[in-house]
Protein backbone atom coordinates (compact mmCIF):
# COMPACT_ATOMS: atom_id res chain seq x y z
CA UNK A 1 0.00 0.00 0.00
CA UNK A 2 1.35 3.65 -0.77
CA UNK A 3 1.81 6.05 1.60
CA UNK A 4 -1.28 8.36 -0.08
CA UNK A 5 -3.49 4.99 0.01
CA UNK A 6 -2.33 4.11 3.71
CA UNK A 7 -3.66 7.62 4.60
CA UNK A 8 -6.79 7.54 2.33
CA UNK A 9 -7.47 4.15 4.36
CA UNK A 10 -6.66 5.90 7.85
CA UNK A 11 -9.27 8.89 6.93
CA UNK A 12 -11.97 5.89 6.06
CA UNK A 13 -12.04 4.68 9.50
CA UNK A 14 -11.90 8.45 11.06
CA UNK A 15 -14.88 9.07 8.78
CA UNK A 16 -16.65 6.00 10.29
CA UNK A 17 -16.24 7.03 13.90
CA UNK A 18 -17.81 10.39 12.94
CA UNK A 19 -21.08 8.42 11.58
CA UNK A 20 -20.81 6.07 14.30
CA UNK A 21 -20.93 9.27 17.08
CA UNK A 22 -24.17 10.73 14.93
CA UNK A 23 -25.82 8.05 15.64
CA UNK A 24 -26.07 7.72 18.86
CA UNK A 25 -28.16 10.79 18.53
CA UNK A 26 -30.77 8.13 18.93
CA UNK A 27 -31.47 4.93 21.09
CA UNK A 28 -33.33 3.83 17.67
CA UNK A 29 -29.95 4.00 15.60
CA UNK A 30 -27.07 3.83 18.39
CA UNK A 31 -26.21 0.28 18.17
CA UNK A 32 -25.70 0.55 14.37
CA UNK A 33 -23.46 3.51 15.24
CA UNK A 34 -21.05 1.45 17.45
CA UNK A 35 -20.92 -1.20 14.82
CA UNK A 36 -19.90 1.19 12.59
CA UNK A 37 -17.30 2.92 14.40
CA UNK A 38 -16.22 -0.96 14.97
CA UNK A 39 -15.86 -1.29 11.83
CA UNK A 40 -13.80 1.46 11.50
CA UNK A 41 -11.60 0.06 13.84
CA UNK A 42 -11.05 -3.08 12.33
CA UNK A 43 -10.20 -0.92 9.29
CA UNK A 44 -7.45 1.35 10.87
CA UNK A 45 -5.97 -2.12 12.75
CA UNK A 46 -5.71 -4.13 9.54
CA UNK A 47 -4.19 -1.54 7.14
CA UNK A 48 -1.05 -0.93 10.35
CA UNK A 49 -0.72 -4.39 10.35
CA UNK A 50 -0.48 -4.42 6.77
CA UNK A 51 1.10 -1.68 6.28
CA UNK A 52 4.08 -0.84 9.11
CA UNK A 53 7.07 -2.97 9.03
CA UNK A 54 6.90 -6.04 11.64
CA UNK A 55 10.06 -7.68 12.38
CA UNK A 56 8.27 -8.89 15.81
CA UNK A 57 4.84 -10.73 14.58
CA UNK A 58 4.66 -13.11 17.37
CA UNK A 59 4.53 -9.58 20.04
CA UNK A 60 2.03 -8.64 18.28
CA UNK A 61 -0.27 -11.27 17.83
CA UNK A 62 0.56 -11.94 21.30
CA UNK A 63 -0.90 -8.58 22.78
CA UNK A 64 -3.60 -8.62 20.38
CA UNK A 65 -4.92 -12.15 21.65
CA UNK A 66 -4.16 -11.66 25.08
CA UNK A 67 -5.65 -7.63 25.08
CA UNK A 68 -9.00 -8.71 23.09
CA UNK A 69 -9.45 -11.75 25.23
CA UNK A 70 -9.12 -9.96 28.60
CA UNK A 71 -11.26 -6.96 26.81
CA UNK A 72 -14.15 -9.26 25.62
CA UNK A 73 -14.37 -11.39 29.31
CA UNK A 74 -14.73 -8.14 31.12
CA UNK A 75 -17.39 -6.21 28.67
CA UNK A 76 -19.53 -9.79 28.90
CA UNK A 77 -19.16 -10.43 32.76
CA UNK A 78 -19.09 -6.86 34.00
CA UNK A 79 -22.89 -6.15 35.95
CA UNK A 80 -24.65 -2.87 34.71
CA UNK A 81 -24.20 -1.56 38.14
CA UNK A 82 -20.49 -1.52 37.90
CA UNK A 83 -20.69 0.06 34.55
CA UNK A 84 -18.55 3.27 36.55
CA UNK A 85 -16.14 1.24 37.63
CA UNK A 86 -15.62 -0.18 33.94
CA UNK A 87 -15.46 3.08 32.31
CA UNK A 88 -13.13 4.20 34.70
CA UNK A 89 -10.26 1.20 34.13
CA UNK A 90 -11.17 1.40 30.49
CA UNK A 91 -9.93 5.26 30.73
CA UNK A 92 -7.18 4.18 32.58
CA UNK A 93 -6.61 1.70 30.67
CA UNK A 94 -6.21 4.10 27.01
CA UNK A 95 -3.77 6.25 29.10
CA UNK A 96 -1.52 3.86 29.93
CA UNK A 97 -1.24 2.58 26.16
CA UNK A 98 -0.50 6.17 25.23
CA UNK A 99 1.80 6.53 27.96
CA UNK A 100 3.10 3.09 26.70
CA UNK A 101 3.64 4.16 22.74
CA UNK A 102 5.08 7.55 24.31
CA UNK A 103 7.71 6.11 26.38
CA UNK A 104 8.61 3.43 23.95
CA UNK A 105 9.18 5.76 20.58
CA UNK A 106 11.55 7.80 23.32
CA UNK A 107 13.59 5.15 24.40
CA UNK A 108 13.91 3.50 20.52
CA UNK A 109 15.54 7.09 19.30
CA UNK A 110 17.41 7.48 22.72
CA UNK A 111 18.84 3.56 22.23
CA UNK A 112 19.90 4.34 18.82
CA UNK A 113 21.31 7.38 19.44
CA UNK A 114 19.10 9.56 17.48
CA UNK A 115 18.31 13.11 18.14
CA UNK A 116 14.70 13.45 18.69
CA UNK A 117 13.56 16.63 16.47
CA UNK A 118 12.44 19.34 19.16
CA UNK A 119 8.36 19.00 18.20
CA UNK A 120 8.47 15.79 18.13
CA UNK A 121 9.59 15.89 21.66
CA UNK A 122 7.20 17.97 22.84
CA UNK A 123 4.48 15.57 22.12
CA UNK A 124 5.97 12.81 23.10
CA UNK A 125 6.65 14.35 27.08
CA UNK A 126 2.58 15.48 26.53
CA UNK A 127 1.89 12.01 25.62
CA UNK A 128 3.94 10.40 28.84
CA UNK A 129 2.35 13.13 30.83
CA UNK A 130 -1.09 13.00 29.81
CA UNK A 131 -1.16 8.89 29.56
CA UNK A 132 0.53 8.63 32.85
CA UNK A 133 -1.99 11.13 34.88
CA UNK A 134 -5.01 9.34 33.12
CA UNK A 135 -3.05 5.96 34.12
CA UNK A 136 -2.92 6.19 37.64
CA UNK A 137 -6.01 9.28 38.16
CA UNK A 138 -8.32 6.14 36.68
CA UNK A 139 -6.84 3.62 38.91
CA UNK A 140 -8.25 5.55 42.11
CA UNK A 141 -11.58 6.57 40.41
CA UNK A 142 -11.51 3.38 40.24
CA UNK A 143 -10.90 2.27 43.61
CA UNK A 144 -13.65 4.82 45.14
CA UNK A 145 -16.41 3.51 42.88
CA UNK A 146 -15.17 -0.30 44.17
CA UNK A 147 -14.96 1.19 47.33
CA UNK A 148 -12.10 -0.61 48.26
CA UNK A 149 -10.54 2.83 49.03
CA UNK A 150 -12.68 5.79 51.02
CA UNK A 151 -14.71 7.79 49.02
CA UNK A 152 -14.20 10.81 51.26
CA UNK A 153 -12.23 13.64 49.93
CA UNK A 154 -8.20 12.47 51.20
CA UNK A 155 -7.14 16.42 52.13
CA UNK A 156 -3.85 16.89 53.34
CA UNK A 157 -1.77 20.78 54.10
CA UNK A 158 -0.36 22.23 51.14
CA UNK A 159 -1.76 19.94 48.81
CA UNK A 160 -2.12 22.11 45.95
CA UNK A 161 1.35 23.58 46.64
CA UNK A 162 2.44 19.48 46.28
CA UNK A 163 0.49 19.04 43.25
CA UNK A 164 1.95 22.43 41.46
CA UNK A 165 5.48 22.36 42.66
CA UNK A 166 4.98 18.27 41.17
CA UNK A 167 3.63 19.84 37.79
CA UNK A 168 6.31 22.14 37.48
CA UNK A 169 9.06 19.59 37.54
CA UNK A 170 7.69 17.93 35.38
CA UNK A 171 7.88 20.66 32.97
CA UNK A 172 11.23 21.79 33.75
CA UNK A 173 12.48 18.03 33.24
CA UNK A 174 10.78 18.12 30.25
CA UNK A 175 11.86 21.29 29.02
CA UNK A 176 15.34 20.11 30.21
CA UNK A 177 15.20 16.88 28.60
CA UNK A 178 14.29 18.50 25.22
CA UNK A 179 17.29 21.17 25.14
CA UNK A 180 19.77 18.97 26.06
CA UNK A 181 22.66 17.63 24.03
CA UNK A 182 23.34 14.32 25.82
CA UNK A 183 21.55 11.43 25.74
CA UNK A 184 20.29 11.39 29.00
CA UNK A 185 17.73 8.66 30.54
CA UNK A 186 16.95 9.95 33.73
CA UNK A 187 14.85 13.16 33.69
CA UNK A 188 12.75 10.51 31.64
CA UNK A 189 11.83 8.25 34.24
CA UNK A 190 11.58 11.44 36.34
CA UNK A 191 8.50 12.57 34.23
CA UNK A 192 7.28 9.00 34.14
CA UNK A 193 7.44 8.47 37.88
CA UNK A 194 6.18 12.04 38.62
CA UNK A 195 3.49 12.38 36.04
CA UNK A 196 1.79 8.88 37.68
CA UNK A 197 2.31 10.39 40.93
CA UNK A 198 0.74 13.34 39.97
CA UNK A 199 -2.72 10.99 38.74
CA UNK A 200 -2.99 9.88 41.65
CA UNK A 201 -2.92 12.98 44.04
CA UNK A 202 -5.46 14.82 41.40
CA UNK A 203 -8.29 12.53 42.22
CA UNK A 204 -7.66 11.52 46.14
CA UNK A 205 -9.12 14.84 47.43
CA UNK A 206 -12.41 14.48 45.15
CA UNK A 207 -15.35 13.19 46.60
CA UNK A 208 -17.39 9.94 46.02
CA UNK A 209 -20.30 12.01 45.14
CA UNK A 210 -18.34 13.70 42.11
CA UNK A 211 -16.90 10.44 40.39
CA UNK A 212 -19.05 11.39 37.33
CA UNK A 213 -17.31 14.63 36.80
CA UNK A 214 -14.21 13.32 37.35
CA UNK A 215 -14.80 9.92 34.90
CA UNK A 216 -16.18 12.07 31.90
CA UNK A 217 -12.82 14.35 32.81
CA UNK A 218 -10.60 11.46 32.59
CA UNK A 219 -12.45 9.82 29.62
CA UNK A 220 -11.26 13.40 27.69
CA UNK A 221 -7.80 12.86 28.71
CA UNK A 222 -7.74 9.46 27.55
CA UNK A 223 -8.67 11.13 24.15
CA UNK A 224 -5.99 13.74 24.71
CA UNK A 225 -3.59 11.36 25.17
CA UNK A 226 -4.61 9.18 21.87
CA UNK A 227 -4.34 12.78 20.62
CA UNK A 228 -0.91 13.72 21.38
CA UNK A 229 0.19 9.70 20.67
CA UNK A 230 -0.98 10.66 16.96
CA UNK A 231 1.50 13.56 16.73
CA UNK A 232 4.32 11.55 17.92
CA UNK A 233 3.79 8.87 14.75
CA UNK A 234 2.14 11.33 12.68
CA UNK A 235 -0.89 9.64 12.05
CA UNK A 236 -4.42 11.60 11.90
CA UNK A 237 -6.81 9.16 12.53
CA UNK A 238 -5.22 8.66 16.26
CA UNK A 239 -5.25 12.88 16.46
CA UNK A 240 -9.08 13.06 14.96
CA UNK A 241 -10.10 10.55 17.20
CA UNK A 242 -8.69 11.49 20.29
CA UNK A 243 -9.50 15.32 19.49
CA UNK A 244 -13.59 13.55 19.58
CA UNK A 245 -12.85 11.52 22.54
CA UNK A 246 -11.17 15.18 24.04
CA UNK A 247 -14.19 16.98 23.09
CA UNK A 248 -16.99 14.09 24.05
CA UNK A 249 -15.37 13.71 27.63
CA UNK A 250 -15.24 17.84 28.16
CA UNK A 251 -18.73 18.46 27.29
CA UNK A 252 -20.29 15.26 29.89
CA UNK A 253 -17.59 17.23 32.37
CA UNK A 254 -19.27 20.00 31.52
CA UNK A 255 -23.04 19.06 31.71
CA UNK A 256 -21.98 17.35 35.10
CA UNK A 257 -20.95 20.45 36.44
CA UNK A 258 -23.53 22.22 35.00
CA UNK A 259 -26.39 20.17 36.91
CA UNK A 260 -24.58 20.60 40.76
CA UNK A 261 -24.15 24.43 40.15
CA UNK A 262 -20.49 24.48 40.20
CA UNK A 263 -17.52 24.58 38.61
CA UNK A 264 -15.01 22.40 37.14
CA UNK A 265 -12.62 24.11 39.55
CA UNK A 266 -14.70 23.48 42.40
CA UNK A 267 -15.17 19.75 41.81
CA UNK A 268 -11.22 19.16 41.09
CA UNK A 269 -9.82 21.43 44.19
CA UNK A 270 -12.69 21.89 46.39
CA UNK A 271 -12.75 19.06 48.31
CA UNK A 272 -16.18 18.69 48.64
CA UNK A 273 -17.97 16.68 51.43
CA UNK A 274 -14.66 16.83 53.10
CA UNK A 275 -16.51 18.70 55.87
CA UNK A 276 -19.07 16.69 56.95
CA UNK A 277 -22.64 17.03 57.84
CA UNK A 278 -21.56 20.59 59.90
CA UNK A 279 -22.23 22.66 56.08
CA UNK A 280 -25.77 23.58 56.41
CA UNK A 281 -27.17 25.86 59.00
CA UNK A 282 -30.32 24.25 58.93
CA UNK A 283 -30.63 21.07 61.14
CA UNK A 284 -33.01 18.45 61.69
CA UNK A 285 -33.75 19.39 64.91
CA UNK A 286 -36.91 19.54 66.38
CA UNK A 287 -38.46 18.04 63.37
CA UNK A 288 -40.31 14.54 62.31
CA UNK A 289 -40.20 12.44 59.66
CA UNK A 290 -42.94 9.84 59.35
CA UNK A 291 -42.50 6.60 58.32
CA UNK A 292 -44.98 4.37 56.70
CA UNK A 293 -45.27 0.38 56.21
CA UNK A 294 -45.22 -1.32 52.75
CA UNK A 295 -49.14 -1.65 52.93
CA UNK A 296 -49.64 2.06 53.25
CA UNK A 297 -47.60 2.41 50.71
CA UNK A 298 -48.56 0.08 48.15
CA UNK A 299 -52.02 1.73 48.94
CA UNK A 300 -51.55 5.14 47.93
CA UNK A 301 -49.47 3.68 44.81
CA UNK A 302 -52.39 1.30 43.73
CA UNK A 303 -55.10 3.89 43.56
CA UNK A 304 -52.36 6.79 41.61
CA UNK A 305 -53.12 8.16 38.67
CA UNK A 306 -49.69 9.34 37.86
CA UNK A 307 -46.42 8.10 40.00
CA UNK A 308 -42.97 9.52 39.00
CA UNK A 309 -40.09 7.68 40.12
CA UNK A 310 -36.54 9.28 40.71
CA UNK A 311 -33.67 6.86 41.25
CA UNK A 312 -30.78 7.40 42.76
CA UNK A 313 -27.50 5.31 43.42
CA UNK A 314 -29.37 3.70 46.32
CA UNK A 315 -31.59 2.18 43.64
CA UNK A 316 -28.10 0.92 41.69
CA UNK A 317 -26.79 -0.56 45.45
CA UNK A 318 -29.72 -2.13 46.09
CA UNK A 319 -29.99 -3.62 42.46
CA UNK A 320 -34.14 -2.80 42.73
CA UNK A 321 -34.14 -1.78 39.03
CA UNK A 322 -36.55 -4.78 38.47
CA UNK A 323 -38.89 -4.59 41.15
CA UNK A 324 -39.07 -1.02 40.42
CA UNK A 325 -40.18 -1.76 36.84
CA UNK A 326 -42.58 -4.72 38.35
CA UNK A 327 -44.53 -2.27 40.20
CA UNK A 328 -44.61 0.23 37.63
CA UNK A 329 -46.21 -2.50 35.13
CA UNK A 330 -48.53 -3.15 38.42
CA UNK A 331 -49.73 0.67 38.37
CA UNK A 332 -50.03 0.63 34.55
CA UNK A 333 -52.00 -2.43 34.82
CA UNK A 334 -54.65 -0.30 37.38
CA UNK A 335 -54.64 2.36 34.62
CA UNK A 336 -52.33 5.03 36.22
CA UNK A 337 -48.93 6.40 34.42
CA UNK A 338 -45.71 6.18 35.26
CA UNK A 339 -43.08 7.83 34.16
CA UNK A 340 -38.93 8.25 35.55
CA UNK A 341 -37.24 11.20 36.50
CA UNK A 342 -33.20 11.07 36.01
CA UNK A 343 -31.34 14.03 37.08
CA UNK A 344 -28.06 14.29 35.13
CA UNK A 345 -26.01 13.35 38.48
CA UNK A 346 -28.34 10.89 39.45
CA UNK A 347 -25.97 7.27 40.18
CA UNK A 348 -22.08 7.51 39.53
CA UNK A 349 -21.93 8.25 36.18
CA UNK A 350 -23.32 10.20 33.55
CA UNK A 351 -26.42 8.04 32.25
CA UNK A 352 -26.05 5.72 34.83
CA UNK A 353 -29.81 5.19 35.69
CA UNK A 354 -30.89 4.67 32.49
CA UNK A 355 -28.71 2.46 32.08
CA UNK A 356 -30.01 0.17 35.07
CA UNK A 357 -33.64 1.21 33.85
CA UNK A 358 -33.13 -0.39 30.33
CA UNK A 359 -31.16 -3.20 31.76
CA UNK A 360 -35.09 -3.60 33.53
CA UNK A 361 -36.15 -3.59 30.31
CA UNK A 362 -38.06 -0.49 31.18
CA UNK A 363 -39.00 1.80 27.68
CA UNK A 364 -36.81 4.29 27.28
CA UNK A 365 -39.64 6.78 26.21
CA UNK A 366 -40.61 6.62 30.31
CA UNK A 367 -37.21 8.19 31.28
CA UNK A 368 -37.98 11.89 31.33
CA UNK A 369 -35.02 14.24 31.87
CA UNK A 370 -35.29 17.07 34.60
CA UNK A 371 -36.27 20.29 32.84
CA UNK A 372 -38.99 18.02 30.92
CA UNK A 373 -40.48 17.30 34.33
CA UNK A 374 -40.48 19.63 37.07
CA UNK A 375 -43.42 21.28 35.28
CA UNK A 376 -45.19 18.81 35.35
CA UNK A 377 -44.75 17.92 39.27
CA UNK A 378 -48.02 19.55 40.73
CA UNK A 379 -50.06 17.15 38.89
CA UNK A 380 -48.28 14.13 39.79
CA UNK A 381 -49.92 11.97 42.36
CA UNK A 382 -46.81 10.14 44.30
CA UNK A 383 -43.53 10.71 43.73
CA UNK A 384 -41.39 7.95 44.55
CA UNK A 385 -38.09 8.63 45.48
CA UNK A 386 -35.75 5.32 45.69
CA UNK A 387 -32.06 5.95 47.23
CA UNK A 388 -32.17 9.45 45.89
CA UNK A 389 -31.32 12.51 48.13
CA UNK A 390 -29.14 15.40 46.74
CA UNK A 391 -31.17 16.02 43.44
CA UNK A 392 -34.51 15.99 45.38
CA UNK A 393 -33.41 18.25 48.17
CA UNK A 394 -35.21 21.40 48.13
CA UNK A 395 -32.77 23.02 50.50
CA UNK A 396 -31.13 23.92 46.76
CA UNK A 397 -33.73 26.07 46.10
CA UNK A 398 -34.16 28.13 49.21
CA UNK A 399 -31.54 27.90 51.95
CA UNK A 400 -29.06 30.01 50.82
CA UNK A 401 -26.35 28.61 53.59
CA UNK A 402 -26.47 24.92 51.90
CA UNK A 403 -23.50 23.74 50.25
CA UNK A 404 -25.62 22.42 47.14
CA UNK A 405 -27.72 26.15 47.00
CA UNK A 406 -28.27 26.60 43.34
CA UNK A 407 -28.12 23.22 42.55
CA UNK A 408 -31.37 22.57 39.74
CA UNK A 409 -33.04 19.87 41.44
CA UNK A 410 -35.98 17.31 40.32
CA UNK A 411 -39.31 19.16 42.23
CA UNK A 412 -40.29 16.07 44.19
CA UNK A 413 -41.69 18.13 47.19
CA UNK A 414 -44.24 19.98 44.36
CA UNK A 415 -46.10 16.35 43.93
CA UNK A 416 -49.19 15.77 45.76
CA UNK A 417 -47.43 12.77 48.09
CA UNK A 418 -44.15 11.77 48.12
CA UNK A 419 -42.83 8.37 49.04
CA UNK A 420 -38.97 8.31 50.02
CA UNK A 421 -37.19 4.42 50.09
CA UNK A 422 -34.31 4.85 52.08
CA UNK A 423 -32.27 2.52 54.46
CA UNK A 424 -31.75 5.00 56.95
CA UNK A 425 -31.83 9.02 58.22
CA UNK A 426 -28.44 9.36 57.04
CA UNK A 427 -27.40 11.98 54.99
CA UNK A 428 -26.32 11.94 52.02
CA UNK A 429 -23.16 12.09 50.10
CA UNK A 430 -23.06 15.65 50.77
CA UNK A 431 -23.82 15.39 54.20
CA UNK A 432 -26.50 17.79 53.87
CA UNK A 433 -29.91 17.63 55.94
CA UNK A 434 -32.58 17.18 53.42
CA UNK A 435 -35.81 19.01 54.07
CA UNK A 436 -37.76 17.06 51.76
CA UNK A 437 -37.54 13.97 54.28
CA UNK A 438 -39.81 16.25 57.03
CA UNK A 439 -42.26 17.86 54.49
CA UNK A 440 -46.17 16.97 55.86
CA UNK A 441 -46.28 15.17 52.18
CA UNK A 442 -43.67 12.98 52.31
CA UNK A 443 -44.15 9.03 54.13
CA UNK A 444 -40.36 7.57 54.91
CA UNK A 445 -39.91 3.67 53.29
CA UNK A 446 -37.32 2.88 55.80
CA UNK A 447 -35.22 -0.35 54.45
CA UNK A 448 -33.73 -1.92 51.82
CA UNK A 449 -35.01 -0.51 48.93
CA UNK A 450 -35.23 -3.83 47.02
CA UNK A 451 -36.95 -5.64 49.55
CA UNK A 452 -39.31 -2.84 50.56
CA UNK A 453 -40.21 -2.85 46.81
CA UNK A 454 -41.01 -6.54 47.06
CA UNK A 455 -42.81 -6.50 49.74
CA UNK A 456 -45.05 -2.83 48.03
CA UNK A 457 -45.58 -5.55 44.92
CA UNK A 458 -47.37 -8.44 47.10
CA UNK A 459 -49.21 -6.14 48.50
CA UNK A 460 -50.38 -4.31 45.75
CA UNK A 461 -51.16 -7.44 44.39
CA UNK A 462 -53.51 -8.27 47.07
CA UNK A 463 -55.76 -5.09 46.58
CA UNK B 1 7.82 24.53 14.58
CA UNK B 2 7.29 21.99 11.40
CA UNK B 3 5.01 21.45 8.92
CA UNK B 4 3.77 18.28 10.13
CA UNK B 5 2.97 19.36 13.37
CA UNK B 6 1.17 22.55 12.18
CA UNK B 7 -0.57 20.48 9.46
CA UNK B 8 -1.84 17.64 13.28
CA UNK B 9 -2.79 21.07 15.32
CA UNK B 10 -5.38 21.73 12.57
CA UNK B 11 -6.94 18.65 12.19
CA UNK B 12 -6.64 18.61 15.98
CA UNK B 13 -8.86 21.96 16.78
CA UNK B 14 -10.78 21.01 13.70
CA UNK B 15 -11.71 17.22 15.44
CA UNK B 16 -11.91 18.55 18.23
CA UNK B 17 -14.75 21.03 17.54
CA UNK B 18 -16.87 18.79 15.24
CA UNK B 19 -16.57 16.40 18.33
CA UNK B 20 -18.26 18.98 20.51
CA UNK B 21 -21.07 19.73 17.97
CA UNK B 22 -21.54 15.75 17.67
CA UNK B 23 -21.57 15.13 21.54
CA UNK B 24 -24.16 18.24 21.86
CA UNK B 25 -26.85 15.97 20.53
CA UNK B 26 -26.96 13.22 22.49
CA UNK B 27 -29.35 12.42 24.28
CA UNK B 28 -28.36 12.22 27.94
CA UNK B 29 -30.00 8.71 28.20
CA UNK B 30 -26.95 7.56 26.05
CA UNK B 31 -24.20 8.99 27.91
CA UNK B 32 -22.98 5.69 29.41
CA UNK B 33 -23.20 3.74 26.35
CA UNK B 34 -21.33 7.41 24.58
CA UNK B 35 -18.54 6.91 27.12
CA UNK B 36 -17.80 3.64 26.80
CA UNK B 37 -18.14 3.68 23.11
CA UNK B 38 -15.73 6.76 23.06
CA UNK B 39 -13.07 4.56 25.13
CA UNK B 40 -13.68 2.16 22.46
CA UNK B 41 -12.28 4.85 19.78
CA UNK B 42 -9.97 6.24 22.07
CA UNK B 43 -8.20 2.77 21.78
CA UNK B 44 -6.89 4.11 18.44
CA UNK B 45 -3.63 4.27 19.88
CA UNK B 46 -3.38 0.34 18.88
CA UNK B 47 -2.23 1.93 15.49
CA UNK B 48 0.98 3.74 17.38
CA UNK B 49 1.06 0.35 19.66
CA UNK B 50 1.32 -2.38 16.95
CA UNK B 51 4.02 0.09 15.10
CA UNK B 52 5.94 -0.08 18.34
CA UNK B 53 6.02 -3.47 19.19
CA UNK B 54 6.53 -4.85 15.95
CA UNK B 55 9.57 -2.58 15.20
CA UNK B 56 11.60 -5.44 16.74
CA UNK B 57 14.49 -2.69 18.88
CA UNK B 58 15.38 -4.96 21.22
CA UNK B 59 13.60 -6.48 24.46
CA UNK B 60 12.66 -3.27 26.24
CA UNK B 61 10.71 -1.99 22.98
CA UNK B 62 9.23 -4.97 22.50
CA UNK B 63 7.88 -5.64 26.11
CA UNK B 64 6.40 -1.88 25.76
CA UNK B 65 5.06 -2.83 22.94
CA UNK B 66 3.18 -5.48 23.67
CA UNK B 67 1.70 -3.40 26.64
CA UNK B 68 0.60 -0.95 24.91
CA UNK B 69 -0.81 -3.37 22.61
CA UNK B 70 -2.51 -4.65 25.39
CA UNK B 71 -3.86 -1.87 27.01
CA UNK B 72 -5.45 -0.37 23.88
CA UNK B 73 -6.81 -3.95 22.58
CA UNK B 74 -8.28 -4.10 26.14
CA UNK B 75 -10.30 -0.35 25.13
CA UNK B 76 -11.18 -1.37 21.66
CA UNK B 77 -12.58 -5.30 22.19
CA UNK B 78 -14.02 -4.32 26.38
CA UNK B 79 -15.61 -0.81 24.83
CA UNK B 80 -17.20 -2.13 21.76
CA UNK B 81 -18.61 -5.25 23.24
CA UNK B 82 -20.04 -3.75 26.55
CA UNK B 83 -21.62 -0.97 24.11
CA UNK B 84 -23.18 -3.16 22.67
CA UNK B 85 -24.48 -4.88 25.40
CA UNK B 86 -25.43 -1.75 26.55
CA UNK B 87 -26.78 -0.35 23.78
CA UNK B 88 -29.09 -4.00 23.03
CA UNK B 89 -30.71 -2.68 26.30
CA UNK B 90 -32.60 0.10 25.08
CA UNK B 91 -35.73 -0.77 24.07
CA UNK B 92 -39.06 1.40 23.58
CA UNK B 93 -42.06 -0.46 25.12
CA UNK B 94 -43.74 -2.47 21.96
CA UNK B 95 -47.46 -1.42 21.60
CA UNK B 96 -49.76 -3.87 22.90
Amino acid sequence: MSPAAERLVYLVAAVLFIVGLQRLQSPATARNGNAISGVGMLIAIVTTLITAEILSPLVILAGLLVGSAIGFWMARTVKMTSMPQMVALLNGFGGAASLLVGGAEFLKSELVGEQIPVDTGITIQLSILIGAVTFTGSLIAWAKLQEVMTGKPIIYPGQKAISGVLALAVVGLSVYQLMTAESLLWPFYAVVAISLLLGVLLVIPIGGADMPVVIALLNSYSGIAAAMTGFVIDNSVLIISGALVGSSGIILSQIMCKAMNRSLANVLFGAFGAAGPSGSAKSSAGMSVRSVTPEDAAIQLAYAQSVVVIPGYGMAVAQAQHAVREIQELIEKRGGEVKYAIHPVAGRMPGHMNVLLAEANVSYDKLREMDDINPEMDRVDVAVVIGANDVVNPGARTDTSSPIYGMPIINADHAKSIIVLKRSMAAGFAGIENELFYNAKTSMLFGDAKQSLTKVISEIKQL
Amino acid sequence: MSETLIGGLVIFVLATFLGAALIGRVPPTLHTPLMSGSNAISGITVVGALIVAGAGLGWISSVLGFLAVVFAMLNVAGGYVVTDRMLLMFKKEEKR
